[in-house]
């Protein structure tokens, strides 16, 4: 794959993330395999295969219901979207909208009761468990959210050497602390000596001291002050322009924004939009409504929020997701809304214009 | 706020933690003996009828019954008859055993010395398969040797320890005739020429209901502390960082279980000693358990008071040591007394 810079052009073109819902099949998690639309095929033309491509993914648990009855939520639903390298996307949405779940999915840690449909490449190359295996952790690393993701009873340093004691691992953890303003008294104290940004950034230092491909960030800044939080996002930013791709998965819109090159909204489980992080800088760039109320939700446009909540996984209204909270619904939002390409965006709106 | 109260503990050095410690278990012991004492107070039980029975009290003259009352302490409030015992005990006399004509703490020596080693066996049996049945049964969670492990846990935990004594007597005593049906030392042999390996034999089968009935409980924690570690997110980052199964359980499992383990076996100790009074009482053992059950029946409120302060004494004990070793181990709390 190409810098950063070559990628400059390409994205700033929507990617071929969205065919129509009409042509999804179900597929068996192990049968993965590329998909074979023209939209996938022009692109990969033009451009290399992306860095990791998730088509169609659909996750699904059973869940018991008062013991016996057997039911399944599908918490995410039908999401495709594409980063090259060098480039950081932004996954927005509210919580409870499956975010860390994707997170999870393309890491292969989702949970024992839990099966995924769709597939998901990296590099070109489906994600086997076998090829993760061998590129978890080195490649592919994860920065997770809180300090409830480091052992509690495990000094930092030895944390992030993962408990190797050779000469390398140790001169390593220690200049990826120092890159992030950590001191070598970090590496003895215990994950409970933290604070909440040192925390964040020992949990950045352990991921990227392997030089990674791949950055999947899951919430990485909530609980810190701005001024923290902008520095973490700073620090996703520069390992996205040293040549990784990064995945951010956040709440937090405002800073989504001002770091990553492109956003996707998703809600209850479904990608609403996706476009430039410029599209965002003004309501009348945006596509779906749902972007628009959270346009409007940002302290500087006015803090209006929407009435209504995002529907739960397991009671989902027909058709599109937003309809029972969307100011524009009419009667045929009750059926299926594909997705479709609008102003260089995608958006999953019948009514978008 | 969490810091400052730390740090106002760390000014509490160990020695003033063990200070606490002790007159806690002064307060303790005090009212585990009222409490006692009170229960057979209030039991309907008639010493004398008990220890001599009713056709020879019939045929005793008043002025022998009035005697043997004296010495049951038959009449004597019980508030009184409570207090020269406390006061005794407090200058160091448990008092002379009405039963065994002889002092307390010569009875509870000689017991102590027969049912210690087989409680401590069964303690370090049951403590150390457990812990190692429950890693495996939580490592391999859902697969057949969990299921075997906590299949038996599960049947052992709901068995009374009795039963499984009286089982294994039928089993191993009575059908193969491999092992002693009960007492300490071979019948009829003197005390002189009874040998250590007599003496082992013996004890092998309340060891071992005693370890059978442990081990459950201990395996049973362990698996769900172990199954606990193993989803929780710290577990799930190390799976992202691409730490295999065997160097989480090593790094991250063990290490996050075993300072609950060590709690939970210090706990067992009260479980053993519990234990021990039905198993020694269906093997005639002659323990610590064994004369509780018979100072119990027979009215013996001194040697009664004796072994339930001393068992008290050692289950607190065992407490303690769980509370000063997590304070000596976790590093949370090692950090929180230097005053970090």
């Amino acid at each position: 794959m190409q810098d950063g810079k070559g990628n400059a052009d390409a994205h700033k073109r929507p990617g071929p993330f969205f065919q129509e819902q009409e042509e999804f099949q179900g597929r068996p998690q192990k049968k993965l395999h590329e998909t074979s639309q023209d939209t996938s095929r022009e692109v990969a033309q033009e451009v290399a295969s992306p860095l990791l491509r998730v088509s169609h993914l659909t996750i699904s648990f059973t869940q018991y219901e008062r013991g016996w009855r057997q039911r399944r939520l599908t918490p995410i639903r039908n999401l495709s979207l594409e980063l090259r390298a060098g480039e950081m996307v932004a996954v927005v949405g509210s919580s409870g909208s499956g975010k860390s779940l994707l997170a999870h999915a393309v890491m292969g840690l989702l949970p024992y009761n839990a099966s995924w449909e769709g597939s998901i490449s990296y590099e070109g190359q489906p994600l086997t468990e076998r090829r993760l295996n061998k590129l978890r952790g080195r490649d592919i690393v994860l920065v997770p959210q809180s300090v409830s993701y480091l052992d509690p009873l495990m000094k930092v340093g030895e944390q992030v050497r993962k408990g190797r004691r050779d000469g390398e691992s140790y001169s390593r953890c220690r200049s990826a602390l120092a890159r992030y303003g950590l001191g070598e008294e970090t590496e003895a104290l215990y994950p409970f000596e933290l604070s909440g940004g040192m925390t964040r950034r020992v949990l950045i230092a352990a991921a990227v001291q392997e030089h990674p491909r791949l950055v999947i960030a899951d919430e990485p800044t909530p609980g810190l002050h701005l001024e923290a939080a902008k520095r973490v996002m700073g620090h996703f930013r520069e390992i996205a322009d040293e040549g990784a791709g990064v995945l951010l998965i956040t709440h937090d819109l405002e800073l989504a924004v001002e770091t990553a090159d492109r956003i996707v909204v998703l809600y209850a489980g479904e990608t609403l939009e996706e476009a430039q992080a410029a599209d965002f800088r003004r309501e009348e760039t945006l596509r779906h409504p749902y972007s628009k109320a959270l346009f409007r939700a940002m302290p500087g446009h006015g803090f209006q929020s929407e009435p209504g909540s995002q529907p739960y996984a397991g009671q989902m209204p027909e058709g599109c997701v937003y309809g029972p909270r969307c100011p524009l619904f009419e009667e045929r939002c009750r059926r299926p809304v594909p997705c479709r390409s609008l102003r260089g965006g995608m958006v999953r709106c019948i009514r978008a214009e | 706020m969490m810091k400052r109260k730390a740090r106002e503990n760390g000014a509490a050095s160990l020695p003033g933690f063990l200070l606490g410690k002790m007159l806690r278990m002064a307060l303790l012991l005090l009212c585990v003996s009222a409490v006692t004492f009170a229960l057979v107070s209030a039991s309907p039980m008639d010493p004398l009828t008990a220890n001599i029975g009713q056709t020879a009290l019939g045929s005793m003259s008043q002025e022998q019954i009035q005697k043997l009352e004296e010495y049951w302490g038959v009449g004597v409030p019980a508030g009184q008859r409570f207090l020269a015992w406390a006061s005794d005990f407090f200058r160091g006399d448990m008092g002379v055993s009405l039963l065994y004509r002889q002092p307390v703490s010569r009875i509870l020596a000689e017991k102590l010395a027969n049912s210690l080693w087989l409680m401590a066996a069964a303690w370090v049996l049951s403590g150390v398969l457990g812990f190692v049945l429950g890693v495996l049964a939580g490592a391999r969670r859902g697969r057949w040797a969990d299921r075997i492990i906590s299949g038996y846990a599960l049947v052992m935990a709901s068995t009374p320890a009795f039963w499984l004594a009286l089982v294994l007597l039928m089993v191993f005593a009575v059908w193969l005739r491999w092992l002693p049906i009960g007492l300490a030392v071979p019948i009829g042999m003197d005390a002189a020429s009874v040998t250590v390996t007599d003496r082992l034999v013996h004890g092998i089968l309340p060891a071992l209901t005693l370890s059978l009935t442990g081990i459950s409980n201990i395996a049973l924690h362990t698996r769900e502390k172990l199954i606990q570690v193993l989803e929780s997110d710290y577990v799930l980052f190390a799976r992202a960082r691409g730490e295999g199964t065997g160097r989480i359980l090593i790094q991250h499992g063990l290490r996050n279980i075993l300072l609950p383990a060590m709690t939970l076996q210090f706990a067992s100790v009260s479980e053993i000693f519990g234990g021990s009074v039905l198993v020694e009482q269906v093997f005639s053992y002659p323990g610590l358990g064994q004369a509780a059950v018979t100072a119990g029946l027979g009215g013996d409120v001194p040697l009664l008071l004796g072994i339930t302060v001393i068992s008290a004494a050692i289950v607190f004990a065992g407490n303690l040591a769980a509370d000063v070793l997590y304070a000596v181990v976790d590093p949370r709390m090692k950090r929180a007394r230097s005053g970090r």
